[in-house]
């Protein structure tokens, strides 16, 4: 039983990790977001292409997050 | 037989048996899910800028007569409208054989621009926000972005309005 409690207390820390790691890589693709838009509306339009691959990047990363944190515990 | 845990327990805990640890787990799994779909959310707006910048057409812009050359003295300013009728642009004859010409709406608040003969540059009086005069690039003042440029040709007696330019050359 105490076992079992110190997998959950360990894959807990884990998830919140994960989490975390969701939450920088959000807020790195916000700002992103606001500077390719910036880029665009000032007629700089090269930018947009290299946003959008490193924006799908940044959300491949929290997909693979995400299926960690759901993952069924063992 | 029941156990000294189990005895404990008072009576609501029975009939509402709702583990928190678990309870925790949920809410966590579903603030993550919450955050993976706005991070969708924003990879989703990226593909939108792109298939905006992938959709643009350069504006077809008009040939177009704007001044006569003999109308304008050295040093002297004339507005016409470019490309469209209520697209304000400012003609400034800087020297005997050279003219330049900007949109008037400034690229911070849109405040029309005018020429400053003394200090030789284009001033908004909004924010006080000074232009080149050589290439509408921003010498002072909020704005960020540099005066679109109206590319002139001189054919015989008049000046003549080809496009615009966004960027100032060089």
């Amino acid at each position: 039983m105490q076992n079992h409690d110190a997998e959950r207390s360990q894959r807990l820390t884990m998830i919140d990790g994960a989490m975390a790691l969701i939450f920088v890589l959000l807020i790195v693709q916000v700002w992103l977001l606001s500077a390719t838009l910036d880029a665009f509306l000032a007629g700089h339009r090269d930018a947009a292409l290299p946003g959008a691959v490193v924006s799908g990047l940044l959300f491949l990363g929290c997909v693979v997050l995400y299926r960690f944190v759901i993952r069924p515990e063992r | 037989m029941k156990t000294d845990s189990a005895e404990k327990k008072p009576l609501w805990r029975e009939e509402f048996s709702i583990c928190k640890a678990d309870e925790k787990y949920v809410s966590r799994r579903q603030l993550t899910k919450f955050l993976t779909l706005t991070s969708l959310g924003m990879f989703a707006g990226n593909i939108w800028i792109l298939a905006k910048s992938w959709m643009y057409k350069q504006p077809a812009y008009p040939v177009k007569a704007v001044a006569k050359i003999a109308e304008i003295p050295v040093g002297g300013v004339k507005l016409f409208q470019y490309p469209g009728p209520e697209d304000q642009c400012i003609l400034v004859r800087t020297a005997e054989d050279a003219y330049v010409a900007y949109s008037q709406k400034c690229t911070h608040l849109s405040c029309a621009v005018f020429y400053s003969k003394e200090s030789n540059r284009i001033e908004c009086p909004c924010h006080e926000g000074y232009f080149s005069i050589k290439d509408g690039s921003v010498l002072q003042g909020p704005p960020t972005r540099p005066l679109p440029m109206v590319v002139l040709e001189r054919r015989g007696p008049e000046l003549i309005a080809i496009r615009m330019k966004q960027e100032p050359e060089g």
